[in-house]
């Protein structure tokens, strides 16, 4: 009886190292301790990303190349950043663009948007569910699902092509306009590619309705934050919305995104109104899912998935959702270009003088923030950049408190993966969130020297 | 690149063998060359046919420490950086830098330009202390390289090209002259007649001039290319009336740690 207690008491005891989670954008390290009773004695999320510096990078340089020095933050949301850098020069420089310039700058966004959904959800969220560990076997155990989704992420491929020059790091945005404009076969291609993807994207839609219930089962109510615009289902532009605050316009972004340094992590982290919040697809889709078009209403329903949702495994779902959502909403662009025929367009003139501007796009992973003063040559004096993922930290570090003790007497291979596939749900991208801070507050987790050893 | 040819040949037998076992690790950069190598899509379930991947962080869990060739993302920017980046020396029969940051040092060096407590106060304020970091400096300032797929971001076919060439036991090729060749062959009209800057003119080609066509200017992410004149590159931006500081910003976008007078 004692003997049988012991091992009992020695299977609950456990400590998780997770030292590089995979499957993520970046460096992170998830530590978890249990003793014997089962009652949790650590518990944190760690980033000991390289620090790299780009808000000072970017001072004393033109505002022609600010966007494409932010861009290099992030390869896979490097649209998202060129937008958000774009929206803050033309502001602070009162630089307006046309119609036709706005209109493909959604689609890029949406290119980008559903190129980094179907990433994260089909190739690194999949293996999870399906009990692997990584995509690779998936591609002769689960062909035929697989293939829906390489597609569908070729067609992602090929649209941001299109519109945007380049999948990373693109060159045709630009400070007032488009270096170079798709032509119109290019956007009946783009049409065409557009239609034939939804019939994959149905099929990814059903394949995460049939394993769905393979995400724990995990609920924790938090601060929602994201753009909201009262035409549309907010990613372009629009206030800065919360499910505990006011709206408020980009330029206040402080006042939502408050940020402090933890000594755990080489990346900032953000406080809003209550403390942590979320920010990402199921933020949006709390936020705003009365504005989901029917392809976006349809994948939500046969997923199961309704606002509010509380579950962050369910940030996958919300992606899915905001894929079929995008897609829908890029072929109804596309037509209106069409309809309206694109013609190259003369820049607007800017005209230099000191300012400041603030942009606030929705990028894959939530909202993000560029900020910046100019003087009077057009040359950066102060730059601010408030990155989704860094938003997202203490929120992770919540939810990993609020979970861990739930789970603490499952073995030790379960507790794992259950807390790795949640940091994961957020998906995190760890070389983005790795500048700056600006306000210095008590640190909520132990120090530990950025690229500490395992053990 | 003797080096190069010296890793090769001690290799080929190996290489030419064994299905090689491949591992991908990254260190300060922004990922986009291995998100490259994610949108090879089917292209990429080909090479996966070939060769055996035990470890890429990004997208999968399992992670081996027996690899034949390392792929290696991102600049050296920190002391920690060396130690990690020597042990994977160490194990990898065949070490290639992925990308700009990695083989020439690329956008991080854009800090080395700025005094260390100016961009640590600018970045972190009171914390500065708390995170380490140097100069930034592509991989072969720390270990030997054994080939390069340069370029922000890579181009994916150069990728599967190159992995093609080092599967064969060949010393990859890259293009030894300028941007301009392809450029011209890409129907561009020169950015100096249009009264733009541009570094194609000292810049390895291998791009098919992609920005230049998609109506930017080549910023120089390939690196110099083997005989770039850079005295005549200098001559012709002067008779195009750009100004020190113009030169500057573009030399030091991409090229902050070549040899290129900044």
């Amino acid at each position: 009886m004692a003997k049988a207690a012991k091992e009992k008491a020695a299977n609950t005891a456990k400590k998780i190292n997770v030292h590089y989670l995979s499957r993520v954008e970046g460096h992170g390290n998830i530590i978890a301790e249990v003793d014997e009773a089962g009652t949790v004695t650590a518990c944190r999320w760690e980033v000991p990303e390289a620090p790299r510096f780009f808000e000072a990078m970017v001072l004393g340089r033109s505002y022609q190349d600010v966007h494409h020095i932010v861009s290099r933050i992030c390869g896979i949301c490097s649209i998202g950043h060129q937008l958000a850098s774009l929206q803050a020069t033309e502001e602070a420089l009162g630089v307006m663009v046309s119609e036709q310039t706005l209109i493909l700058r959604k689609l890029a966004l949406h290119g980008e948007n559903i190129q980094s959904h179907l990433l994260h959800v089909g190739y690194l969220v999949l293996p999870d569910l399906l009990g692997v560990d990584s995509v690779i076997p998936l591609a002769s155990t689960h062909r035929e699902e697989l293939l829906h989704v390489v597609k569908a992420r070729a067609m992602s491929n090929e649209f941001c092509r299109i519109v945007s020059g380049r999948t990373t790091h693109p060159q045709r945005l630009m400070v007032g306009g488009m270096a170079k404009l798709p032509t119109d076969e290019d956007l009946i291609r783009l049409r065409e590619i557009l239609v034939g993807s939804q019939e994959h994207l149905r099929a990814v839609v059903d394949l995460f309705a049939a394993v769905r219930g393979n995400f724990p089962d995990f609920t924790r109510q938090t601060e929602y934050v994201g753009l909201s615009s009262p035409s549309e289902y907010g990613l372009y532009w629009g206030e800065v919305a919360s499910t505990a605050a006011p709206r408020r316009p980009a330029a206040l972004y402080q006042d939502v995104a408050r940020e402090y340094c933890v000594p755990a992590s080489t990346a900032k982290w953000a406080r809003g109104a209550d403390g942590p919040y979320m920010v990402g697809a199921l933020a949006r889709f709390n936020i705003n899912s009365g504005q989901l078009n029917a392809a976006g209403r349809e994948a939500a329903e046969k997923l199961g998935l309704t606002a509010p949702c509380y579950n962050p495994y369910h940030i996958s779902l919300a992606q899915i959702v905001e894929v079929a959502h995008s897609v829908e909403d890029a072929i109804s662009l596309t037509d209106a270009l069409l309809a309206r025929g694109l013609r190259a367009e003369k820049l607007p003139p800017v005209r230099l003088a000191p300012g400041r501007g603030a942009g606030a796009v929705e990028v894959p992973r939530g909202i993000l923030f560029h900020a910046y003063e100019y003087d009077e040559n057009g040359r950066v004096t102060h730059a601010d950049c408030v990155i989704p993922t860094n938003q997202n930290h203490a929120n992770i570090q919540k939810d990993l408190e609020a979970l861990t003790p739930l789970i603490a007497r499952e073995d030790k291979a379960a507790v794992e993966l259950k807390l790795s596939m949640l940091v994961r749900a957020y998906d995190p991208c760890i070389s983005c969130s790795t500048h700056r801070l600006d306000l210095s507050e008590e640190g909520l987790v132990r120090f530990v020297p950025a690229g500490a050893k395992k053990g | 690149m003797e080096t190069a040819t010296a890793a090769f040949s001690t290799n080929e037998t190996c290489l030419l063998t064994a299905k090689p076992r491949i591992a991908f690790f990254d260190f300060a950069g922004c990922e986009g060359d291995q998100l490259q190598i994610a949108n090879l899509e089917e292209k990429l379930l080909d090479i996966l046919a070939h060769v055996e991947v035990v470890s890429f962080r990004e997208i999968k869990t399992g992670h081996g420490d027996d690899y034949d060739i390392a792929f290696v993302e991102g600049s050296v920017t920190r002391p920690e950086d060396e130690e990690r980046l020597k042990d994977i020396r160490s194990k990898a029969k065949v070490l290639v830098a992925l990308g700009a940051c990695a083989a020439i040092g690329g956008i991080n060096c854009l800090k080395n330009f700025m005094g260390e407590s100016f961009y640590r106060d600018a970045v972190y304020g009171p914390q500065a202390g708390w995170y380490k970091t140097y100069a930034a400096r592509p991989l072969s300032a720390v270990v030997q390289v054994d080939a390069e797929i340069p370029g922000c971001p890579i181009d994916r076919l150069e990728f599967a090209r190159v992995v093609k060439e080092i599967l064969l036991g060949r010393t990859p090729w890259l293009p030894d002259y300028p941007v301009c060749v392809e450029c011209k062959m890409a129907g561009n009209i020169c950015r100096y007649d249009m009264g733009k800057m541009c570094l194609g003119i000292i810049t390895r080609a291998g791009c098919g001039a992609c920005c230049v066509t998609e109506g930017a200017h080549c910023w120089g992410c390939r690196g110099l290319f083997p005989t770039a004149n850079l005295d005549a590159a200098r001559q012709v931006m002067d008779r195009a009336g750009f100004d020190r500081r113009q030169v500057q910003d573009l030399m030091r976008f991409f090229l902050g740690d070549t040899r290129a007078g900044l």
